[in-house]
């Protein structure tokens, strides 16, 4: 196998190589690649639609479409891990608890359990049991700038580097953070499993929705132009909004996915404990 | 020999993807493991992002955001060999998000196999396939 699989890379490998003999020097500005329809996006986008930033121009107008089924995707990605993974059967007869103040670990087996309510023990993984103080309060510290920067980085698509699908893996990232910082619970007192799957069906139909208005105000699917007869402004700078408005939706969908496949993976769908 | 330097230094792009991307091929083809398996799939990705994003780039061009913002720009024309190709930016972009997403699917579906088979080599997979 190993030799037959070597034989089809060198034989797939030579045959791109020899391939890339008509291709164009690398930064080459007449390349084909930059020639037909990147230079309309150039020089029409900024008067089109008031966005600097040609990425996300294209990315949420003219190629609206694609990126709204990409986010569908991404939705459908999320939900074939909560499918496939998810366990509603608890499977708790061995339990670990700390002592706050002394640090003595309990172990409890059977069905029998310490009220949630108590101050004095705190449930601990079966896997770690040290406690980190250094890296608890660093990432206490860390979580509410990195939130921020997500959410800069998302209001700052239009005119620097940045967008939705950004802002929001860095918005699930701070939440992977906690969990992994703390524990996987903690992490999801605050970023509840119903929040999570509303979230992420939220985005996508904020994304379609939006799209479908434009459909209602009597223009086509997307077309963001006709969100001005409804907002105070004109065609062309509703294109922008409309354009913050399905970064928003997408922002939204992958934060939310990014932790719902993460929390499935690690924890074998029972959401108790992992990594 | 003078044409096979100059026809790798102006496309070495070319040649570092292709490269990258064999890797990737070959673990998907001949490594045992199906997390290694995992692991050249996402090389292999990721060698299509850099032909892509390798694609876009034009000599002294600068990042595609319109620099004068603000009225000025009516005034003259954009040049369109100042700004490198979007598009594949913008191919790529969301291509980065999928390719993780999909990653936590084939993660998913590796978990699945272990809880079952407890292994993830595959031929301790199909012998036990053949077991049954």
């Amino acid at each position: 196998m190993k030799k037959i699989g070597l034989i089809i890379v060198c034989l797939s490998g030579a045959l791109l190589l020899y391939a890339t003999q008509d291709f164009p020097r690398w930064g080459d500005p007449n390349s084909p690649a930059s020639t037909h329809v990147s230079p309309r996006y150039i020089q029409k986008s900024l008067e089109e639609t008031d966005v600097p930033n040609l990425v996300t121009s294209i990315l949420a107008d003219y190629r609206g479409y694609d990126t709204m089924f990409e986010t569908t995707v991404i939705f459908a990605a999320g939900l074939s891990c909560f499918i496939l993974l998810r366990a509603f059967k608890k499977k708790e007869d061995d339990l670990y608890y700390r002592h706050i103040s002394t640090g003595i670990t309990l172990h409890i087996k059977g069905d029998k359990t310490i009220p949630a309510s108590s101050k004095e023990f705190e449930r601990i993984d079966t896997m770690w049991t040290p406690y980190d103080l250094i890296i608890k309060t660093v990432c206490r510290f860390l979580v509410p700038f990195i939130q921020i920067f997500a959410l800069y980085v998302l209001a700052h698509g239009h005119e620097s580097p940045g967008g939705g699908f950004q802002g929001g893996v860095i918005f699930g990232a701070s939440f992977i953070v906690i969990a992994i910082a703390f524990d996987l619970r903690t992490a999801l007192i605050r970023f509840k499993e119903k929040m999570d799957g509303l979230l992420s069906a939220l985005g996508v139909f904020i994304y379609a929705g939006l799209g479908a208005l434009c459909l209602l105000l009597g223009g086509n699917f997307l077309n963001y132009k006709e969100l001005a007869t409804i907002l105070p402004m004109d065609p062309v700078e509703a294109r922008a909004y409309g354009i913050l408005g399905v970064e928003i939706g997408v922002f939204i969908a992958v934060m939310a996915v990014m932790l719902s496949i993460y929390v499935n993976i690690v924890s074998e769908g029972r959401h108790d404990e992992g990594l | 020999m003078d044409v096979l330097i100059h026809h790798i230094i102006g496309k070495y792009n070319y040649w570092l993807y292709t490269i990258l991307m064999m890797i990737g091929l070959y673990a998907m083809i001949a490594k045992n493991n199906l997390i290694k398996k995992l692991v050249g799939m996402n090389i292999f990705q990721t060698a299509i992002i850099l032909f892509y994003v390798s694609i876009a780039c034009k000599k002294g061009a600068t990042i595609p955001i319109i620099e004068e913002h603000g009225g000025s720009v009516a005034g003259h024309a954009i040049r369109v060999a100042d700004y490198i190709n979007p598009l594949p930016h913008v191919l790529m972009l969301t291509a980065i998000v999928v390719s993780v997403s999909t990653f936590g699917v084939a993660l998913a579906l590796a978990v699945k196999i272990y809880q079952k088979y407890k292994t993830l080599e595959e031929d301790e997979i199909l012998m036990r396939l053949r077991d049954k």
